[in-house]
């Protein structure tokens, strides 16, 4: 059997089809305002999108998604036992000055390491150290890493410019350092420094490698050294870890971890968005401010589709009463009216998705500079789905108000008032 | 013969600026292939009367019946499907879509009708613009035919479901006495030949002169 494919326009469908392919260029220019607005709506939003992916890729470069550590303690203030006669002591409330050592790191990392979702845990050690070269002093912070595990959670190979990351595993004095630490020391690859920690002990380090980032201030101040050393330089034993980093899947969920981490730990457990609040803040901000710009433009795109259909109805009402009177119901007058604003809406809506997209190519080539390079902006399959169905709703509505009136034209007023 | 449309008891007020009865209990039948005009002086309620007839008016006391069915009370959108099956309409202006070609617009109720393929609407279509002498018209915008002509399409368009009734408002208010008279020459002959029940608003005495029936009304009733 052979299936001819024909098109079956309903007659309604071909009423609001035969309206607007009687306005053509009224068509193509109202379709023309709203895809300005569709497009607008997706040029902004891949703005934010892009230009807050970009900022979270450069926080996790030193973030890690989940922070496990010792909380502070705060010292009783009272002791108000006079009950059985004893005396009230009372005390300042103050920081108890606790070790930050987390005890049985090992058991730590292996209970974290077992957690779905978890893709990378690492123990890290943050000290305060001086550089020193002969009389140059600069003063910084070191981070005691497993080296391997640290490049995977931040990948600092990317910022590497000089020596290789594993020279700081077959070296077990070597270090990494910034490149503004090494302008100012004037030490090149391979020279020795010496390093003092905060409680005074001195280890004599071989530079196996320099890293540059897009802060000069980390440059300036940061380094990497092997865990052990770190632990030697704060005089203390190979169990000695202040904090663990946890990488998971996917980090907008890491706050939905930390129950967890925290129940099998015994420890305090903080996740990157709260660690880094202002960041979030800015983020929130960018979108509220776009996406108001965004919708105030979508509204007026959607006063351009509603104005034409109202005025297409003001027009039509002897065409809508002669309808009615011969059988279209009130559905069929909202579906000729709803399908004429449809029909703009689909051209506007194709039309703003390349126009929103020939301006997304045309940011993506514009050079910022700095740490950004290229204006971090793609095509963002989502917004462009989003962009295509609010396009359509923008028309539905718009349609549907004018739409509404027509069908509610009483055929016998058009007729007796000619 | 056959009742086709039956008026029982029928009232209607108007509020506005007063309150004013119109339509005062009016009951009437009318029969199968009848041509009936409905005349009377200006305010008499002959074109209310025909609005409530055709069941677009729904503000009325009373019972309306097609082909003994009562049609008063049912839903607006059962309404609309009652008068694409039974009612054709022949206003004072044409009230042709102005987008679409003379042949469109006499298919276009038929379309909504469904009933039939495409192409049997079209055969159908020109067979009626052929019977009024205007099928060389039929692929021309409407909007491009003089007004007699354009008011035979109205009539065509009128008749394509085959209606149990034609309702006219004024069919001839608009023509010089010429297509005026065709017109009238075109309601007989549906009359006749087609044995088609025709219920016509006038203010023409020769057209009123011309139909079966003549229905007078005077202050909403009939005399």
């Amino acid at each position: 059997m052979k299936i001819i494919p024909k098109i079956k326009l309903n007659v309604d469908l071909e009423i609001a089809f035969t309206h607007i392919l009687a306005k053509k260029k009224q068509t193509v220019i109202v379709s023309f305002a709203a895809a300005i607005g569709i497009a607008a709506f997706i040029f902004l939003n891949s703005l934010v999108l892009g230009f807050n992916r970009d900022s979270d890729e450069a926080l996790f470069k030193s973030t890690p998604h989940i922070r496990i550590y010792v909380d502070d303690k705060i010292s009783e203030p009272l002791l108000n036992d006079t009950a059985n006669n004893n005396i009230a002591v009372i005390s300042n409330p103050k920081i108890v000055n606790e070790s930050k050592k987390l005890l049985n790191p090992n058991r730590i990392l292996s209970e974290v390491k077992q957690i779905e979702d978890v893709t990378t845990v690492t123990a890290w050690l943050s000290i305060n150290v001086f550089y020193n070269n002969g009389s140059a002093q600069v003063n910084g912070s070191s981070s005691g890493v497993n080296i391997n595990e640290a490049n995977e959670m931040f990948d600092i190979q990317s910022s590497m410019v000089e020596g290789n990351l594993q020279d700081l595993i077959s070296t077990p004095n070597g270090i990494i350092l910034g490149v503004g630490i090494a302008d100012n020391l004037n030490v090149i690859l391979n020279d020795n420094i010496s390093v003092v920690s905060s409680i005074g002990i001195v280890k004599v380090m071989k530079v196996v490698g320099l890293f540059k980032t897009s802060n000069s201030v980390v440059d300036k101040s940061k380094s990497y050294m092997n865990l052990s050393l770190a632990q030697q330089l704060m005089a203390e034993g190979p169990d000695y870890i202040t904090d663990i980093y946890v990488n998971v899947k996917d980090p907008d969920k890491a706050a939905s971890y930390l129950p967890m981490i925290i129940e099998r730990t015994g420890y305090n457990a903080e996740d990157w968005k709260a660690a880094n609040e202002s960041a979030e803040a800015s983020k929130k901000t960018r979108g509220i401010m776009m996406g108001s710009i965004s919708i105030i433009i979508l509204i007026v795109a959607a006063f351009t589709i509603y104005n034409i259909v109202n005025m297409t109805v003001k027009q039509k009402l002897h065409d809508i009463a002669i309808l009615k009177a011969q059988g279209f119901a009130g559905k069929s007058v909202v579906k000729i009216f709803i399908s004429e604003a449809m029909i703009i809406g689909i051209l506007a809506t194709i039309m703003g998705l390349f126009i929103g997209a020939a301006l997304v190519k045309a940011l993506s080539k514009d050079y910022i500079g700095g740490d950004r390079g290229y204006f971090p902006i793609d095509f963002e399959p989502e917004i462009m789905i989003m962009g295509i169905i609010i396009g359509l709703l923008v028309a539905f509505i718009a349609g549907f108000i004018p739409a509404r009136g027509a069908a509610k034209i009483d055929p016998v007023a058009i007729f007796r008032n000619l | 013969m056959q009742t086709i449309l039956r008026a029982e008891n029928i009232s209607k007020y108007f509020y506005t600026p007063q309150k004013f009865k119109v339509l005062d209990d009016i009951s009437f039948e009318i029969k199968k292939s009848e041509f009936v005009s409905i005349i009377g002086k200006s305010g008499s309620g002959k074109s209310t009367l025909l609005y409530v007839l055709s069941t677009m008016d729904t503000d009325y006391s009373g019972n309306i019946f097609i082909e003994n069915e009562l049609i008063t009370g049912s839903k607006l959108d059962k309404l609309a499907q009652i008068r694409n099956i039974n009612i054709g309409f022949v206003f004072q202006f044409h009230y042709l879509l102005p987008e679409f070609t003379c042949l469109k617009n006499v298919m276009i109720p038929a379309m909504k009708l469904n009933r039939f393929s495409r192409e049997e609407i079209e055969e159908s279509a020109y067979q009626k613009l052929k019977l009024l002498g205007i099928e060389e018209q039929a692929l021309k915008p409407a909007s491009k035919l003089s007004g007699g002509q354009q008011q035979r399409v109205a009539i065509a368009r009128a008749l394509i479901n085959e209606p149990k009734i034609i309702m006219c408002d004024e069919p001839t208010g608009n023509l010089d006495s010429k297509n005026s008279d065709i017109i009238l020459d075109i309601f007989k002959q549906i009359s006749k030949d087609l044995n088609q029940t025709i219920v016509a608003v006038t203010h023409d005495i020769d057209f009123a002169n011309s139909s079966d029936r003549i229905i007078e009304m005077q202050d909403g009733r009939i005399l």
